[in-house]
């Protein structure tokens, strides 16, 4: 989290090997990505920022296949993955497009496919849903949801909402980790959301607002808002 | 339209044919045979049988005649200048004809009817693979083929990588450059008019800010390829699945048979 040009997509990069720190150390697995990069790229799949340049094969499902390719994994098992990942970011039926017929969020659509075949058990990922409509968005979220009880994922986005679930939110500003705290915290911290230009989404903000506290769901918000009214008013709810 | 069909993937003509079902490589090694049998081939007869040959197995591909004429069309200037290069400068044999200080001679005719027939059937050959194998598959093959070299380090895998990139960004290349041609028209650029000097010139500032995109998109696909595990061919597998079959073995030693056929004639 954090403004533009905060820092984000370079950590990305940092935590990858694509580039080296001039002071300090990164560490990822346990391992250095400058001095033992594949060590760390086996276990990390990035998302870039940009996927328009990152498709490296003139089809869609040859381009899933090409990270598992880079690991020696089995023609067979291939297979399964790839139908499986294109399945699960909804692009059946594109196996045989090629990429510059693509939309940009089918691009990164596609992208992201690439990763989840490869399943690594650090996902790096920035910005995946940019250019996603709300449905796209909302299954991609869904899917990235399911990974996080057994992955690690670092999820770089501008939409509040989206880090609700996280267990951690880093806030990255000027190059510098400004903040690290939990999701509720952050939302009812408004001095610190003013600072880094961040907006919190709509339930929380009208329940902040409202004097409600911290929710979550329009649920929570409900829910929130009938407790008041009956302790204003006295009156009876059913 | 179609998959593979797109502008800048080549001359494949997807068809359900027999020719279109056989491994890359039978039909690489099969149209390697047939360059090495042409250079044997010396007499317009077996040209012409070697020819036939050929057009048979036009028809199988199911590629129509017209189609495949399109894709000779390129060479037949360099045949035709080929063939009166011949005519003119070969001094041997009896004088055929004249015409002013141009005297053809017997030998000039014949060996230039023999280099425009061997030409043209090595292009039909190679048309005819790369009209019924995908790119992808074509790229594959070559991989499979050249990789026993590997032993003496030559980049086997890696010039089928460079074939593979290259036919996912030629398409994207071509895109951009039609729009900044559209961008530079918008602001009054003219591409159609004048003579050859000021067209190429007028392209100057179409070809440096494709270059220059280009040299982007290499930066960030490298970084791609890296982070997702590129490591060169060593520990690869691959996707795509060649399998050599019976009938792979048949059509080669059918397409072998071609110019051993026309070397006898
Ligand atoms: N290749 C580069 N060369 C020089 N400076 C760069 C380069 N890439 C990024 N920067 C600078 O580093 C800073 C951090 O950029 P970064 O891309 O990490 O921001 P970000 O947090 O990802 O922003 P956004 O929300 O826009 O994606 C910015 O000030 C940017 O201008
Ligand atoms: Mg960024």
């Amino acid at each position: 989290m954090g403004p533009n040009g905060g820092g984000k997509s370079t950590l990305v990069r940092l935590l990858n090997g694509l580039l080296v720190p001039d002071s300090g150390e990164v560490a990822v697995a346990g391992h250095d990505p400058v001095t033992e990069p594949f060590e760390v790229r086996k276990r990390t799949g990035v998302l870039f920022q940009n996927p328009e340049n990152g498709l490296v094969a003139p089809f869609v499902e040859d381009d899933v296949a090409f990270g598992l390719e880079n690991l020696g994994v089995p023609r067979e098992e291939m297979r399964r993955r790839v139908a499986e990942a294109i399945r699960s970011v909804g692009l059946s039926g594109y196996e045989r497009r090629e990429p510059h017929t693509l939309s940009g969020g089918e691009k990164q659509r596609v992208a992201l496919a690439g990763l989840l075949a490869v399943e690594p058990e650090v996902l790096l990922l920035d910005e995946p849903t940019s250019m996603l409509d709300a449905p796209g968005r909302r299954e991609v979220l869904r899917r990235i949801g399911g990974l996080r009880r057994s992955k690690t994922v670092l999820h770089v986005t501008h939409h509040l909402e989206e880090l609700l679930e996280a267990d951690r939110v880093l806030v990255i500003n000027g190059g510098r980790l400004v903040a690290e705290v939990e999701p509720g915290r952050l939302m009812a911290d408004a001095a610190l959301l003013e600072e880094n230009r961040l907006v919190p989404p709509t339930v929380p903000r009208l329940a902040a607002d409202l004097g409600l506290g911290s929710c979550r769901t329009p649920e929570d918000l409900a829910g929130a808002v009938l407790r008041r009214v009956w302790e204003g008013s006295g009156a009876e709810i059913r | 339209m179609a998959p593979g069909a797109g502008r800048g993937t080549g001359q494949f003509y997807p068809a359900d044919s027999p020719l279109h079902a056989l491994d890359p490589r039978a039909k690489i090694l099969a149209v390697a045979a047939l360059v090495v049998g042409l250079f044997l081939v010396d007499s317009v007869a077996g040209f012409l049988a070697v020819g036939a040959a050929l057009l048979c197995l036009v028809q199988v591909s199911r590629v129509p005649p017209s189609t495949f004429l399109r894709l000779l069309r390129p060479v037949a200037v360099i045949v035709a200048f080929t063939a009166l290069f011949q005519v003119a400068f070969v001094r041997e044999g009896e004088v055929v004809f004249g015409l002013w200080v141009f005297q053809a001679h017997s030998e000039g005719l014949r060996l230039a009817a023999h280099l425009a027939l061997r030409i043209l059937l090595l292009v039909a050959a190679a048309a005819l693979l790369t009209a019924t194998t995908p790119p992808l598959s074509l790229s594959d093959g070559i991989e499979d083929l050249l990789s026993p070299l590997k032993r003496f380090r030559f980049p086997a895998h890696e010039i089928a990588m460079m074939m593979t990139i290259a036919l996912r960004f030629i398409p994207t290349l071509h895109e951009e450059a039609r729009k900044i041609i559209m961008a530079q028209a918008a602001r009054g650029a003219d591409f159609t008019e004048g003579g050859l000097i000021q067209r190429v010139r007028a392209l100057v500032p179409v070809l440096v800010p494709l270059t220059v995109g280009a040299f982007r998109r290499a930066d960030e696909l490298a970084e791609a390829m890296e982070s997702r595990g590129y490591r060169g061919g060593e520990g690869r597998t691959r996707y795509r699945e060649l399998s050599f079959r019976g009938r792979d073995a048949t059509a080669l030693c059918i397409a072998v048979l071609i110019p051993v056929g026309g070397i006898l004639l």
